[in-house]
Order: C-alpha cells, then sequence, then structure tokens
C-alpha cells in the first residue's frame, strides 16, 4: 500500500519552441508511514511532482499507482483521491475564505459529502492537531498571524483526514521560532497517527532534522534519492545546483580536513556537538 | 498617506462575499475565457489552429463515470507569466514603427469616415486603402478575420433588424415578415461598415503593444486635462493593469488548485450550485488583489509617485518621418473616400 | 549627526470593531531610539510581529510617529513639504518581489523613479544603465518582469531604488519570499552597495546568516530594542536569541554546544573558519585536547 510514481514525465508547451519538460522520467516509491522530504530549488520540478499526486496535473506520460490502483483508469475516482492524499500548497493562507476559522475548515470535509455536525467535529480534531488555540476557532481567519493562518489552512487539508499530506514549502515566510513550530508540530502528527508525508522544501537544514528520506531534484530528475545523511554527502554536487546540504556537514568536513577524527555523516546539531566533543576531547 | 496595512473586518468580509456571490456570473465566463484564448494566442501565433497548445484537461470526474472535467488545469505555473496581454502580432513592419498616436488618430479617422459616404464607392475606397493597410503591416490576414468573430452575432442581429423592420418598397414577402428596398440596403450597407469597422481597429491592436498604446491614449488625451480629464492616471490604470493580470491569472490558477485539492467541485452541479462553488475562489481573489493593490500603492509612493504633474518620460514619443508621412496617407485617404463616397 | 536618526519614536495601530468604536491599541513601535552613521550597514533582527517593518516604514516616510521624531539627513519626516525629497534620500525596498515592480518591462521599472523625480530623459537612461550594472541585471533590461526569479526581481527593485541616486537604502525583508540562491543573490547586491557605493544600508531580516557582515545589529521585541551590538556579540547570547524566537547560525549554535560541553571556545564564533581556526589553537596541532 503506497504511492508509485512509475516513469513520470510532465511536459508543457508541446509542439512549441517553448516546450518545457517539468518532469523527465521520474520514478518514485513511496511506502506508508514514511516522512519524505523533496528538495530542489525553484523551477526544478518539485511543485509539479507532488501536484501529480492528487491528480492535479495529469502525467504526459507513465502512471501513478495509488495502493495498487492506477489513478489514470477511467474507473478512477479522482475525489476520492484527493480526500485520501491532501496537498497543502505554498503561502496556503491565501486560500481561506470563510466567514470564521471552524467553518473554513469545514470546506473539505463538508465537500466530502459530511453533514455540518461530522465536519465541524473533524474541524475542530484537525485545529486541534496543529495547536490553534480553541479561543480563536470562531475569529475570522483574516484577523490571525500569519503563522496562525497558516495552521488553520493545513487543518483545512487534515480535517478531510487523508493518509497521505503534503506540505509544499510550509515554513515559507515564517520566522525561525514559526518554523520549528510548524514543523515540530507536523513530525508530531506523524508520529501519533502514522501518516504518510511528503514535505517539499528547499531548505536542506529545516528538513534534516525530521525527514526519514530525502529526494533531491534537479532539471525535473530526480538527482539523489536516500537517507539524509547518504544525500549530504554529496554536499559538492549539491552546491553545484544550487543548493547547500546544512552548515553542519561543512563544518565537519572543515574539522576532517583539519585533522580532527569526526564524523562527518550527522546532520544535526546534537550529533555534530557530540562527534566534535568526543573526538577533541577524546572521550 | 497613511496604510495601515490590509484588515479585512468581519462586515467587510461579509461584503466581500456578499459581492462576489453577485459578481460571479458576470465576472467569471469572461475571464475563463479570456485565460484559455491568452494561453491560445499566445502559443499558436503564426501556426495552424490546432498546431498549439492548449488547455490539458483532467477528465477524471467527480462521478468518475461520466467523464466530465472536474478540474480544467490549463497549463504548468510557469508558463502562465508568459501571456501577453492584449492581440499584439510580433512582427517587423513600418506599421509596427509607427508613433501609436498616428494609428490611434488614423484609426478614429478612418471609423469616422465610414459613417459619411452615402454611396457605394466610399466604401471601396476604404476597403482599397485598409487592404493596403494590412499588407505593409506583415500581419497574416486570418488574425483580423478573429476579431470578426466576437462580433458576428451582433452584425447577424443588425443585418436581421434592417432587413426586416425598415418600411418601404415591397421586394419580397413571405408570412408575416416583408424585405423592402430600402432595408435590404441599409442591412447590406450596415454589416459591409461594421466589418470595415472591426477589421480597421483589429489592424491597430494588432500592430501595437498594450502599453505603447496607452503612451500613445496618454499624450493624445493630455488637453482634456483642462476640463479635469485624469488623462495620466487613465494611462497608468491601463498600464497597471497589464502587468498584474498575468499575475492574477497565476494566482487564480494557485488558488483553484488549492480548492480543488480541498475536494472543491467547480464544474458539475446545477447553476446555482456552481455559483456557490466559486466563492471558495473569488474571496481569496479579491482580497488578494486588495493586497496587491495596497503594496504596489505603497512602493509607488516610495518611490517619490505623485501623479502626472511634473513627470518626466524615459521613452518620450517622438514623431519622426514615417510619423509625418502616416498623417499624410491619412489625409489624403480622407479627401479621396469622402469625395468619392459623396458624389452623385 | 547621523543620516537616520529616531527620537523615542512610537507608533500605534489601532483596532475598531464593526461600529468604529477602538477595541484596542497595538504599540507596534514603542519607544525606539536609533543613530544610523553614514555609510553604515545595519541590520534590524526580529520575529514576525516585532515591529520592525513598522519602524523600517517611518525612515521612508509611509508612516508618520504617533509619539517622537524621525529624522532622515536632518528632514524631520512629520514635515509635510520635505516627504518627497525624504524619499528620495531614503529608498525602500519591500517583501514581495511582485508587488513592488510597476514597470512592464525591467529598464522601464528602473526608470520610474527618476521619472517621478522629474529626471531629464537622457539621464534617465544614464541611471537606469549604472543602476543595473551595479546589481547585476544589465543584460535583463529588456526582459518582462514576469519571466524573472524572485531573487532577480528584487535586483530590479533595488536597482529602482538605486537610481534615484539615494543615500541610504531600507530593505524590508527583501528575501522572506526566496529560495536560497536568490537570498545570496540579494544579499551579494546589497552589501555591493554598501561597499562599493557607499550607500547607508537598514536590512530588516529574520535570517541570521544575513547579519553576519553588519557593522551592527539591532534586535526588536515587540516594538522596543531588545538587543544592540555587533554580530558577533549578538550572536554570543545564544539564549537571548531563542527567547526572542530567534536562532543562531548553526556554526555558533554548535559552538555554543560545545562550550556547553567543557571545550573553552570563545564567545560568538560566525564563521567556520573561526570554529575550526579556535579547535586548532586548542588541540595545538595534535587533533585533540591531552
Amino acid at each position: 500500500m503506497s504511492i508509485i510514481l512509475d516513469h513520470i514525465s510532465y511536459v508543457y508547451g508541446g509542439d512549441t519552441p517553448l516546450e518545457v519538460r517539468a518532469l523527465d522520467d521520474v520514478c518514485l516509491q513511496i511506502p506508508d508511514g514514511q516522512f519524505l522530504g523533496i528538495i530542489g530549488h525553484t523551477g526544478s520540478g518539485k511543485s509539479t511532482l507532488v501536484q501529480h499526486m492528487n491528480g492535479l496535473l495529469k502525467a504526459t506520460s507513465g502512471h501513478i499507482y495509488f495502493n495498487g490502483e492506477d489513478i489514470y483508469d477511467k474507473d478512477f475516482s479522482m475525489k476520492k483521491l484527493r480526500s485520501k492524499v491532501g496537498l497543502v500548497f505554498q503561502y496556503p493562507e491565501y486560500q481561506l475564505f470563510e466567514i470564521d476559522v471552524l467553518s473554513d475548515v469545514c470546506f473539505g470535509p463538508k465537500n466530502l459529502g459530511l453533514s455540518r455536525k461530522e465536519a465541524e467535529l473533524k474541524a475542530a480534531g484537525a485545529l486541534r492537531k496543529v495547536g490553534l488555540p480553541m479561543e480563536l476557532y470562531y475569529q475570522s481567519p483574516f484577523e490571525l498571524s500569519g503563522g496562525q493562518k497558516r495552521r488553520v489552512a493545513i487543518a483545512g487539508v487534515l480535517a478531510m483526514e487523508p493518509e497521505v499530506l503534503i506540505l509544499d514549502e510550509p515554513t515559507a515566510g515564517l520566522d525561525p521560532k514559526g518554523r520549528d513550530e510548524i514543523l515540530h508540530q507536523i513530525k508530531q502528527l506523524q508520529t501519533e497517527t502514522g501518516m504518510t508525508i511528503l514535505l517539499v522544501s528547499h531548505s536542506m537544514e529545516d528538513v534534516a532534522e525530521y525527514v526519514d528520506r530525502i529526494v533531491v531534484m534537479n532539471r525535473g530528475r530526480v538527482l539523489y534519492d536516500d537517507v539524509p545523511k547518504k544525500v549530504f554527502s554529496h554536499y559538492k554536487e549539491l552546491e553545484a545546483i544550487g543548493l547547500a546540504a546544512p552548515q553542519v556537514t561543512y563544518i565537519l568536513h572543515e574539522l576532517k580536513s583539519r585533522g580532527f577524527d569526526v564524523d562527518t555523516a550527522s546532520t544535526t546539531i546534537e550529533e555534530a556537538a557530540e562527534t566534535v566533543s568526543r573526538a577533541v576531547l577524546g572521550r | 498617506m497613511v496604510f495601515p496595512g490590509f484588515f479585512l473586518n468581519r462586515s467587510q468580509q461579509f461584503f466581500a462575499t456578499i459581492s462576489v456571490r453577485l459578481l460571479w456570473r458576470a465576472v467569471f465566463p469572461a475571464v475563463k475565457q479570456e485565460y484559455l484564448g491568452r494561453c491560445e494566442k499566445r502559443y499558436a501565433p503564426g501556426r495552424d489552429k490546432g498546431g498549439g497548445l492548449q488547455k490539458k484537461e483532467i477528465r477524471m470526474a467527480a462521478g468518475g463515470r461520466n467523464g466530465r472535467a472536474d478540474a480544467v488545469v490549463w497549463v504548468g505555473n510557469d508558463m502562465l507569466r508568459d501571456i501577453t496581454i492584449g492581440q499584439y502580432y510580433q512582427t517587423e513592419s513600418l506599421i509596427h514603427k509607427m508613433d501609436p498616436r498616428v494609428k490611434l488618430g488614423g484609426t478614429l479617422l478612418y471609423i469616422i469616415s465610414l459613417f459619411f459616404f452615402r454611396n457605394f464607392w466610399g466604401y471601396v475606397a476604404a476597403a482599397c486603402f485598409l487592404g493596403l493597410v494590412i499588407r505593409l503591416s506583415h500581419v497574416p490576414f486570418r488574425f483580423m478575420v478573429k476579431g470578426m468573430k466576437s462580433i458576428l452575432f451582433l452584425l447577424l442581429i443588425t443585418v436581421v433588424f434592417n432587413l426586416f423592420l425598415i418600411p418601404g418598397t415591397e421586394l419580397v414577402s413571405f408570412w408575416k415578415l416583408t424585405i423592402t428596398v430600402e432595408g435590404l440596403k441599409t442591412a447590406v450597407t450596415m454589416a459591409i461598415r461594421l466589418t470595415l469597422l472591426i477589421i480597421g481597429s483589429s489592424v491597430m491592436t494588432l500592430t501595437t503593444t498594450p502599453n505603447n498604446l496607452t503612451d500613445g491614449m496618454e499624450k493624445m488625451m493630455k488637453p482634456l486635462k483642462v476640463f479635469h480629464v485624469p488623462v495620466h492616471e487613465v494611462a497608468m490604470i491601463m498600464s497597471i493593469a497589464l502587468r498584474f493580470i498575468p499575475i492574477l491569472m497565476e494566482e487564480t490558477d494557485k488558488i483553484m488548485k488549492a480548492q480543488i485539492a480541498r475536494g472543491a467541485d467547480f464544474e458539475s452541479g446545477s447553476l446555482i450550485k456552481r455559483a456557490r462553488a466559486l466563492v471558495p475562489l473569488l474571496v481569496p481573489l479579491f482580497i488578494s488583489a486588495f493586497r496587491r493593490a495596497n503594496d504596489l500603492a505603497m512602493a509607488m509612493e516610495a518611490r517619490c509617485y505623485r501623479g502626472g504633474d511634473g513627470r518626466t518620460k524615459m521613452k518620450p514619443l517622438v514623431y519622426r518621418r514615417q510619423d509625418r508621412v502616416g498623417y499624410l496617407c491619412i489625409f489624403l485617404y480622407l479627401v479621396v473616400s469622402i469625395t468619392a463616397g459623396r458624389l452623385g | 549627526m547621523g543620516i537616520v536618526r529616531t527620537e523615542k519614536l512610537t507608533y500605534e495601530y489601532i483596532r475598531r470593531d464593526e461600529e468604529g468604536n477602538v477595541e484596542g491599541i497595538t504599540t507596534a513601535v514603542d519607544q525606539v531610539d536609533l543613530d544610523v552613521e553614514p555609510g553604515e550597514f545595519l541590520a534590524i533582527l526580529g520575529h514576525n510581529g516585532s515591529g520592525k517593518s513598522t519602524l523600517a516604514k517611518h525612515i521612508n516616510a509611509i508612516l508618520y510617529p504617533a509619539e517622537g521624531t524621525v529624522w532622515v539627513d536632518g528632514m524631520d519626516t512629520g514635515d509635510e513639504s520635505m516627504v518627497w525629497n525624504i524619499r528620495q534620500t531614503a529608498g525602500m525596498v519591500f517583501q514581495n518581489p511582485d508587488n513592488q515592480i510597476i514597470g512592464q518591462v525591467v529598464e522601464e521599472d528602473v526608470g520610474f523613479g527618476p521619472e517621478n523625480m522629474g529626471v531629464p530623459t537622457r539621464e534617465i537612461w544614464e541611471r537606469v544603465e549604472e543602476s543595473l550594472k551595479a546589481v547585476g541585471m544589465y543584460e535583463y533590461r529588456k526582459h518582462s518582469p514576469n519571466k524573472l526569479s524572485g531573487g532577480q526581481k528584487q535586483r530590479v527593485s533595488i536597482a529602482g531604488v538605486l537610481a534615484m541616486h539615494p543615500k541610504c537604502i531600507v530593505l524590508d525583508e527583501p528575501t522572506a519570499m526566496l529560495d536560497p540562491r536568490g537570498r545570496k543573490e540579494v544579499i551579494r547586491a546589497v552589501r555591493g552597495l554598501n561597499q562599493v557605493e557607499g550607500i547607508t544600508v537598514i536590512l530588516i531580516t529574520h535570517y541570521m546568516e544575513e547579519i553576519v557582515h553588519a557593522d551592527r545589529v539591532f534586535v526588536m521585541d515587540s516594538g522596543k530594542i531588545a538587543m544592540e551590538g555587533t554580530p558577533r556579540e549578538i550572536f554570543s547570547q545564544v539564549e537571548k536569541l531563542k527567547s526572542l524566537r530567534l536562532d543562531v547560525p548553526q556554526v555558533t549554535l554548535l559552538a555554543y554546544e560545545l562550550q556547553q560541553r567543557g571545550i573553552a571556545l570563545p564567545d560568538g564564533i560566525l564563521t567556520t573558519e573561526e570554529l575550526a581556526d579556535a579547535l586548532c589553537r586548542l588541540a595545538g596541532g595534535k587533533g585533540r585536547i591531552s
């Protein structure tokens, strides 16, 4: 049970000189319950890729299987797919439209055909999961702060109780604390519910701590697909395509080259401090 | 001049929702049509109609089986940014290089001349002149005809009304309808006049960039400032609109996708259901447009914008030889066609 | 006197309910004193909602102080007649690259400011050319802004301000909406302005990597200045920064963690080089402290 992308290509502007290959023969397999980071700079095809996963874009060639079913099969219900694969777009707060927070979050569940009462129950549950204080439920979403709006928007997708949650740059424009809070909340969600999570980002540093696996996209192709430590060992190649490994990686390599016996595979500050102090203090 | 940021309070938001609900029918079909139309225009210039791209429909539906599109996702994100607004046809020609004021003035005089003719010869002269200009513009003729499509219905109505409703000498009569000689004459005249008029103005829009056109209008209308007509402001609004249309289209696409991802259905159900379905699209769109307008106003003020007074131009319009020749040609055309058109 | 100076600057947003009654007052900027030297690179840090953008808008006379005074190059921003001179002296670049480009062609946008100032046509062209070259966008002068990347758009915006020949540029979170590559481009351009052109720069941001090269840093919190000093002095206070909803570069954080583990590193390490050097010194070339 998983999402399988089988040789997906997406071409637009076909037959004209402006033809663009946004995705080029992408193969991916995403098992249930994984926390996957998709990294790439602007225009690398990462957003296009995730839009294929809930059928918002249709591949020019290739197949996508969701839980073993081909989503391009004519009997396959896209609506059902979209309720199973939730997609939170970049700057999702711009899609809020209702009079109050709770009704906005109800929009998704109601579209699934639930009654007002059921929808409200699910909405309240989702708002609790994203950690929004109860007293804000009946406020206008437009009066909230940036970080709160974003939580509401994420709750709007969560309320549909998807099996897979895709977040496209969920931390863009937030301050460091806001960024950490959101990422933390997402991680917690994943451990609590066992949901599959795809996190799209252009920052290695942000995702390194949280994800199980990283897919690096470049020019519509999958460049690396591995656990974070292995991906970051290619830090020189990453640099060449305009991405950077976490600063920790650079520090450790620098120390290694100066004769310290450190483990360069560490990706978090904790691990790095551990290996450096062991190397330096000899214990 | 204080910008306290953009806040919508509850009542403002309610108002926005209501007005959006009322506006949807008028606005959306037009937006959609424009949106599709533009893509085609941009990507198929100079090509066969079938050769270009364009819309990609995802025909996988709410019910799955009925084959109705539940999402029309037109193009990739980056593509929308390439859309050129207006019908400008990019090529090199004498007409393209001409000062927009000559083209604007010429078109205006040409249109006026069409209403002065009393006989057939005037229209012949006008058609010849138009043919010559089209020839010089290097724009394929079928692009001119394209402009006709949109008014075909209007043309038909005009013809029918004139044909049957003008009293006079009876020509043919069947059932309750009578066609008179006068009616036939007027109908034919009207049809010719409208055709020449539309194609004439198409020539102008096809050979002038919207930007250039705005500049030309501003400069030509300058004398109207005496009567407190906000000429500069109107021109500025037009050019800003031209810059923001692609951005707002992209935004529409994004919000639409986001709401589809939340299970919204824009394309099925009864009229009322579809109207309601647009609220989640239009409210965010309006709010975003307001926010952008506010930001832009602030950015403009920060760069010392204070209206048209005391402003200099980076690219001022200056008449050159070809423009003077252009004016002369228009004058000659007027003399010839009106003389011909009023003979007898 | 400095090029930008504020004295007890206070600004309040008044929130009203549906009937227009005052519901509450938010003090966005609270008794701020600031003095910026000509040619200085000043960074203002703060989390979202700390009042840093509101402060920035006062320098450009977009907002007027409720209390206190702001002087730009000796001109009081409260003086209506000076508004246009002030805006020309202290240019401003905003956060959203899409919402501040007015022209439909790059060069026309850069010319917008000079046009408004009534600069003669020929000089406008000169200014546009030099400004676009200064930010490295000259080869894009005929492009439509819609086709540029975020970083390129922000550089065009900077050129647009530069063409007005300001003495000071205020950048209000110019990189918040950009990817790492665009962020680097913009920061490089900003440093260029400061070092090559000698323009005073006030950079507002919440990215810590961007302020490493600043001469002085102010940290704002709920409208007040919470910290002030050189980047090194600021970064040495890791705990305090965290309490202000900010973080420090990973290298500084790592040095801090190592200190906690009993390695005697100096405070406020800013670069990888510095950390490696300091560790080498401690280890005396043996790769470990004996």
